[in-house]
């Protein structure tokens, strides 16, 4: 293959509120059965990228759990192979990663090492499927020093994304980091094509000048000087980093046609293998259009929701339009609705939870007595 | 030298040929169970979990789903350097070829594979049972014992216990007799078929029986060892173990894990069963679906009504159709408004619309009575079943059938289809 991957997993978002106190964001499982990297390692594999470097440093162990093999995602073992580079310390440097310039600038070793020709950086909270090959070849065609996968944000709002504009040769002429107010609807999805050497020129410049940040100090700054290309994208893309955003994300995969986008095809997406016996409707369950992961345990009534792997619904219960994370037991009669329950969870008996304007984050660390 | 203190020697070459047609193609021990599962899977987590980690899979009927399934052991933690799964299929050798011509002659011609693990203790097991039990525990019994055969067993109802191998013991587990298939058993202790040998007392036997036709642990091994005057100890289960020998005891199998707090719990932490699974997506029930009292696997496709029922990964049940009392394997896909009542429908059948199955009078089976029988349907894998035919109970359908496989749109009951290819 001819580039290498880096994934940038290392960001939270106050905007997740809770949900991401215990874990980055790229570990949100999404889906049912997946965890938001996934689409951004599967993407990988199936485009043949045998090399990845995952670069993260906030609550790592949700992932660093998720990728403690790279067999699940099929790359290389000898010829390649999945990395995950946590900030550590050296003798000339006991920083954190202070941003996703530096965190790259920090495993430059590694990067000087490989023999990939290119780069295919990614973030790890996208939900999407591509093929990385199409925009390196677009960006070999186009002879770009950086190509920029962007996307129209149809419903969503531009100012929390990098915004960009194109011209008629799709060579980027404006890009703004999360603009006040943005009169352009094309935003940037963070995965980027570049060639490996020039990476390393633009990382070491930036790290000299004390800089730290691979948008704000290398692109925008960069954007008149380098020929900057978009790749436009115009499948499902969805970013998850705001609670908004995960639980419609979630949501969308209650409808056939992105079902049939994800899971149908021949690219799937991989993710760790997690032994759980099938899912089990006891006497009284009623599940309408709802998605089950493996390991579940459904005694009450489950609506227009999703639930994650090893759910136990109690007798009489009643979830409508909640995402129910992973391990969560809810006891009988509980009500939730337009909710996200955080994993692990145990829900007590008779309680009820509803979102009554937004989406309600239910954290409930209760003792556990059943199973 | 390499050093293993007991090995597992798995026998999976049978095929298990009262399963009918869903053996037509696989071994036994590959054929689906509860939902995502393979039976092998049950005995191979069963090793992991006891610590065993190194086995051999003996493979001769139809291995090809087996090979692919166990592959180099990855899904059991048995990808090890020294040890982990090692399948061993019949070969040919420079004096003599021949088959497995038995349980004990297979284990005879791998002599040099269980030499290669030098080990003190052999555990000799069986592919096709349903159960979770720890071997360790079952070593300890024979060392407590310095048995040299230590057979386990389990205690059956007395009016069962002529369909099984018995053995009869002393007041401490100390075996004085047995006898295979008693008309009037003298004691209700039956063997499941697994047995812990220790090396010396495995080699020198099958060494002295190496010629004799057929060589079979019930039927050979065990006299010989008991008129060597070795020590034969009993070790008596009572869990849960289910020989799914046929097609009624394997349906009956996978319905009982459907209960409320089943016999046979599946969602136990501490005793995982392991499986290669493809399908990792999770499962849709749509708004109109109806659900109950079911297994349903990984990314399954429900719009219509299932009851009683174990389905299998990626399966398909259309709008309007109603699966009830029935096992439905992987990758399969029913039709519209079709009725399936107490079936067993293979991997990749594909059953079109409007189709009813396991309707009408029970009757006897024209092919083979005895195995299809207790009501069933049974469908093989890869079948295709077309729109709008009735098929009724005690019937057997495999490969692509066609309307003009059912005179009057109809497969009465009792009635098969073979498959046309003659295989």
């Amino acid at each position: 293959m001819r580039a290498l991957g880096i994934i940038l997993a290392g960001g939270n978002n106050n905007r997740m509120r809770e949900l991401s106190n215990k874990r980055a964001i790229a570990a949100m499982p999404v889906g049912g059965s997946y965890r938001s990297i996934d689409f951004a390692l599967s993407n990988m594999a199936n485009s043949h990228i045998q090399r990845v470097a995952v670069l993260t440093q906030y609550n790592a162990r949700s992932l660093n759990e998720h990728l403690s093999s790279s067999k699940w995602w099929d790359f290389g073992r000898k010829q390649g192979g999945l990395f995950l580079f946590t900030p550590t310390v050296t003798p000339d440097n006991s920083w954190w990663y202070r941003g996703t310039a530096d965190a790259i600038y920090q495993n430059l070793t590694w990067l000087k090492q490989c023999h990939e020709p290119y780069v295919v950086i990614a973030s790890g909270d996208g939900i999407y499927k591509i093929d990385y090959n199409k925009v390196l070849e677009y960006h070999i065609a186009k002879r770009a020093d950086v190509t920029i996968v962007c996307t129209d944000c149809r419903d969503e709002d531009p100012t929390r994304f990098g915004v960009l504009k194109l011209n008629e040769d799709y060579r980027v002429v404006d890009f703004e980091e999360k603009p006040m107010v943005s009169d352009s609807q094309l935003i940037s999805t963070g995965i980027y094509v570049i060639r490996r050497r020039q990476l390393i020129e633009m990382i070491e410049r930036c790290a000299q000048e004390e800089r730290s940040d691979f948008v704000k100090d290398i692109l925008i700054r960069y954007k008149n000087l380098k020929r900057i290309y978009g790749y436009k994208m115009d499948t499902y893309w969805s970013n998850i980093s705001t609670a908004e955003s995960y639980y419609r994300t979630n949501m969308d995969f209650l409808k056939p046609e992105v079902r049939e986008y994800f899971f149908g095809g021949d690219n799937p997406i991989y993710s760790k293998i997690d032994d759980l016996p099938p899912a089990k409707y006891n006497p009284g369950s009623s599940v309408k259009n709802s998605l089950i992961a493996s390991g579940c345990i459904i005694n009450g009534q489950v609506e227009n929701s999703v639930l994650f792997k090893k759910v136990y619904v109690g007798n009489n219960c009643v979830i409508k339009n909640s995402i129910i994370l992973n391990d969560v037991y809810l006891g009988d009669n509980a009500h939730i609705e337009n909710c996200i329950v955080e994993s692990r969870d145990t829900i007590r008996a008779n309680s009820y939870h509803c979102g009554e304007d937004g989406i309600k984050i239910v954290i409930e660390k209760n003792e556990r007595y059943v199973i | 030298m390499i050093k293993k203190e007991m090995i597992a020697m798995l026998l999976a070459g049978g095929q298990g040929s009262r399963l009918g047609v869903l053996t037509q193609k696989v071994a036994k021990p590959a054929v689906a169970f509860g939902g995502k599962y393979r039976i092998i899977d049950f005995p191979l987590s069963n090793c992991i979990n006891s610590g065993i980690d190194t086995v051999g899979v003996l493979t001769q009927y139809q291995p090809l789903r087996l090979n692919t399934h166990i592959g180099i052991g990855i899904p059991w933690d048995l990808d090890k350097n020294v040890g982990g799964v090692t399948v061993l299929p019949p070969y040919e050798k420079s004096t003599n070829s021949e088959w497995y011509t038995g349980t004990a002659n297979a284990i005879f011609q791998n002599m040099a594979y269980m030499e290669m693990y030098n080990p003190e203790y052999v555990l000799i097991l069986s592919g096709d049972h349903i159960y979770k039990m720890d071997y360790e525990v079952m070593l300890d019994y024979h060392k407590a014992n310095k048995a040299d055969v230590t057979i386990a067993c389990m205690p059956v109802p007395m009016e069962e216990a002529s369909r099984f191998g018995i053995m009869i013991t002393d007041g401490n587990g100390k075996i004085t007799d047995f006898e295979e298939k008693p008309e009037h058993p003298r004691s209700n202790l039956a063997s499941m078929g697994i047995y812990i040998f220790s090396w010396k007392a495995l080699k020198e036997s099958l060494i002295a029986l190496k010629d004799q036709p057929g060589c079979d642990f019930g039927k050979h091994i065990l006299p010989y060892c008991k008129d060597k005057g070795m020590n034969l100890f009993a070790y008596e289960f009572n869990g849960y173990w289910k020989d799914v020998g046929t097609l009624g005891s394997y349906w009956e199998a996978n319905m009982e894990l459907i209960d409320i707090i089943p016999e046979f719990n599946l969602y136990e932490e501490f005793w995982k069963i392991y499986t290669k699974g493809d399908v990792i997506r999770p499962q849709y029930i749509s708004g109109d679906a109806v659900v109950e009292r079911s297994l349903i696997s990984e990314g399954a496709e429900i719009y219509g009504e299932v009851r009683n029922s174990v389905i299998g990964a990626g399966v398909t049940i259309k709008p309007g159709a109603v699966v009830r009392d029935s096992i439905i394997m992987q990758g399969t896909v029913i039709g519209e408004r079709t009725t399936v009542d107490k079936a067993i429908i293979a991997e990749n059948v594909t059953v079109g619309s409007d189709v009813a199955i396991g309707v009408g009078e029970e009757a006897e089976n024209v092919l083979k009575p005895n195995i299809y029988r207790d009501g069933l349907a049974v469908v093989g894998e890869n079948a295709v079943i077309p729109s709008g035919v009735r098929i009724g109970k005690n019937t057997a359908i495999t490969g692509v059938t066609t309307l003009e496989d059912y005179p009057g749109g109809e497969l009465p009951g009792g009635g098969a289809i073979a498959e046309k290819d003659g295989e």
